[in-house]
């Protein structure tokens, strides 16, 4: 019996010839990644039990990014709790303020987690890594000290899913787009355990900036990873930050390996799809009801890249964010915002009313930085829509692509990106012929 | 006796514990502001042993650990569920806060019955019914013997169960 990607990556990781899906195994973690929300309990945890030792300082990395800058004084000894314990422990992958981001874009962009590895971390988007071709789990505190202490985690085998895409997602259409259909589809439990493996012409054609947008979203679907096969382009995306194809494997589910459901997706067929509140599984077609909005938010891990920010630029090219909106574009990393300035993104957003902030996860989790009010309704970029996560418990939030967030910032209202195909066309027309 | 508490399907992680009342954030209390947003006297009222009962996805969302911490803290002896998201189910184990998975058990619960949990007979009784529910896994009773995952981690330098 063949085994899929996932199934041969972990075999191989805790040593046997053959796993299968519910069998429980002692699995070695290659990297661990630690941010400075979830890593200061574990070590608390770890310090209780004088178990106050690391399984490999060159494995773990440390990059704080949920509340940086420091927003308040409890979160600057958080970024000092962290900072403090990576200097002891010898791990020289801390990520400073001003040379980080988020810290699941900084590492997919760091060349040290490589195809066929195992990744753990305390939060529920490490999942993100997947499109490396690499097996990565968001774990909680508990999870996170055993495998900081002896760089293993159990696992109980998940089954996998295969999604299939055919054809090419149409203008104005990305990948955020299409896994927003995908869970509306299949709900936000129907990969509960799984691991959504993705293939498909439209998967091929997709840069790897989209493919991690695809795996970034797995856990919205309940899953325990997303994951996608090596091919060229991840090769030369790993070969431009100094990664060759010889130190690592490249591993791909076997024609006879047994998945638990196939979904089929047409690209074609899939429109920009917002998830209304409070559920990501929650889609409607962008525009197809006139919500307006308070605030619009460009950022996170899912999507706040470079080419996140170029779709924004290309709609608000020539444009204003409506008189009653304010806009927050957040870039994932330093590197994403160098970028960003290089090409002269941060001017015109500047000029079109945005305003531009330091890479942090900032608002996608209420914390600083565009925290919601009472009543607010806010289009944004993120992958999670509960009731409270951006702030007020009665604020709304519609999940969107980079472009519809753009296009409604424009718009004043939630709306469908396609309306903004031609550059620095003033939409007046077409909003009062609505 | 012990009191049910019974909730929807899909509760997430920030409805059991909103990410603004994480320990950081509020300090050692913060297990008094479980269900805040939804159920505002929960934490007030809420009595150690007590069960909640759940529908389809319990859990789902973040991975923050505070969130069934704040359950463990105030008490709760187990949670039955329809069904649970995997990171909050895992954690819920390796807190040692014993986790479900029994929909026809958890959809005949409702709020307020009164119960009897055994959980080494694997039954939870109501007046005169009795439900028998699947023995939570071995490995995990191993560890639980210890108090917890780490606990246990600390004593064999390895993953319960194995050889």
């Amino acid at each position: 019996m063949g085994m899929t990607m996932s199934e041969k990556i972990l075999a191989a990781h805790a040593g046997l010839a053959q796993v299968a899906p519910g069998q429980l195994i002692e699995c070695p973690t290659d990297w661990v990644l630690c941010h400075e929300v979830t890593t200061p309990a574990a070590l608390r945890m770890l310090e209780e039990r004088g178990m106050d030792s690391v399984f490999d300082p060159e494995r773990i990395v440390a990059i704080p990014d949920h509340t940086v800058p420091s927003m308040d004084i409890k979160a600057a000894k958080l970024y000092q709790k962290l900072k403090s314990w990576a200097k002891e422990k010898g791990i020289r992958h801390f990520y400073e303020v001003g040379r980080a981001g988020i810290a699941h874009v900084v590492l997919e962009n760091s060349g040290l987690v490589k195809p066929g590895e195992t990744l753990v971390s305390g939060d529920s988007h490490t999942c993100n890594a997947g499109a490396l071709g690499c097996f990565a789990t968001g774990v909680g505190s508990t999870d996170l000290a055993g495998a900081i202490y002896l760089g293993k985690v159990w696992f109980k085998v998940p089954e996998t899913m295969l999604i299939r895409v055919r054809g090419r997602l149409g203008p104005g259409v990305s990948a955020k787009d299409l896994v927003l259909e995908v869970i509306r589809r299949i709900g936000a439990d129907g990969a509960n355990y799984q691991v959504m493996e993705w293939v498909g012409e439209t998967i091929d054609a997709m840069d790897m900036e989209a493919r991690f947008t695809l795996t970034n979203m797995a856990i919205e679907a309940g899953a325990k990873t997303g994951i996608i096969a090596v091919d060229q382009t991840t090769r030369d995306f790993l070969q431009a930050r100094g990664v060759a194809p010889q130190q690592y494997t490249e591993y791909r589910s076997d024609p006879d390996a047994r998945f638990v459901r196939v979904v089929e997706v047409e690209a074609d067929r899939v429109e920009p799809t917002v998830a209304y509140p409070h559920i990501p599984s929650n889609g409607h077609l962008a525009g197809s009801d006139p919500i307006r909005v308070d605030q619009a938010y460009v950022g996170s891990c899912t999507n706040g890249r470079i080419g996140d920010l170029r779709e924004v630029a290309r709609i608000l090219r020539g444009r204003q964010v409506a008189e009653h909106v304010r806009m927050v574009i957040v870039p994932a990393t330093q590197a994403v915002y160098r970028q960003a300035a290089s090409e002269g993104l941060l001017e015109l957003f500047v000029d079109a009313g945005a305003t531009v902030s330091y890479p942090s996860c900032g608002a996608c989790l209420g914390m600083h930085s565009g925290v919601l009010g009472p009543g607010d309704v806010c289009i944004s970029s993120t992958n999670r829509n509960f009731v409270g996560r951006m702030g007020d418990p009665s604020a709304q939030i519609y999940l969107a692509s980079p472009a519809t967030v753009a296009a409604s910032a424009v718009a004043g209202y939630i709306t469908d990106p396609r309306r903004f195909q031609t550059p620095g066309q003033t939409p007046g027309e077409t909003d009062a012929s609505r | 006796m012990a009191r049910v508490w019974k909730f929807p399907d899909a509760i997430n992680t920030d409805d059991i514990l909103p990410g603004k009342y994480a320990p950081f954030m509020v300090g050692d209390d913060f297990h008094r502001y479980a269900f805040h947003h939804l159920r505002p006297e929960f934490a007030e009222q809420v009595r150690p042993g007590d069960i909640l009962a759940g529908g389809r996805n319990w859990g789902l969302g973040s991975s923050r650990e505070y969130a069934p911490q704040a359950l463990k803290r105030l008490g709760v002896a187990a949670i039955v569920a329809v069904s649970f998201a995997r990171i909050h189910y895992r954690n819920l184990l390796n807190l040692g806060l014993p986790a479900l998975d029994e929909p026809e058990i958890a959809a005949s619960l409702r709020d307020g019955d009164q119960v009897t949990l055994d959980l080494e007979a694997g039954t939870l009784q109501r007046g005169e019914e009795i439900f028998h529910f699947h023995p939570v896994p071995e490995f995990l009773r191993e560890a639980l013997k210890e108090g917890s995952i780490l606990a246990y981690y600390r004593r064999y330098q390895k993953f319960p169960g194995e050889a």
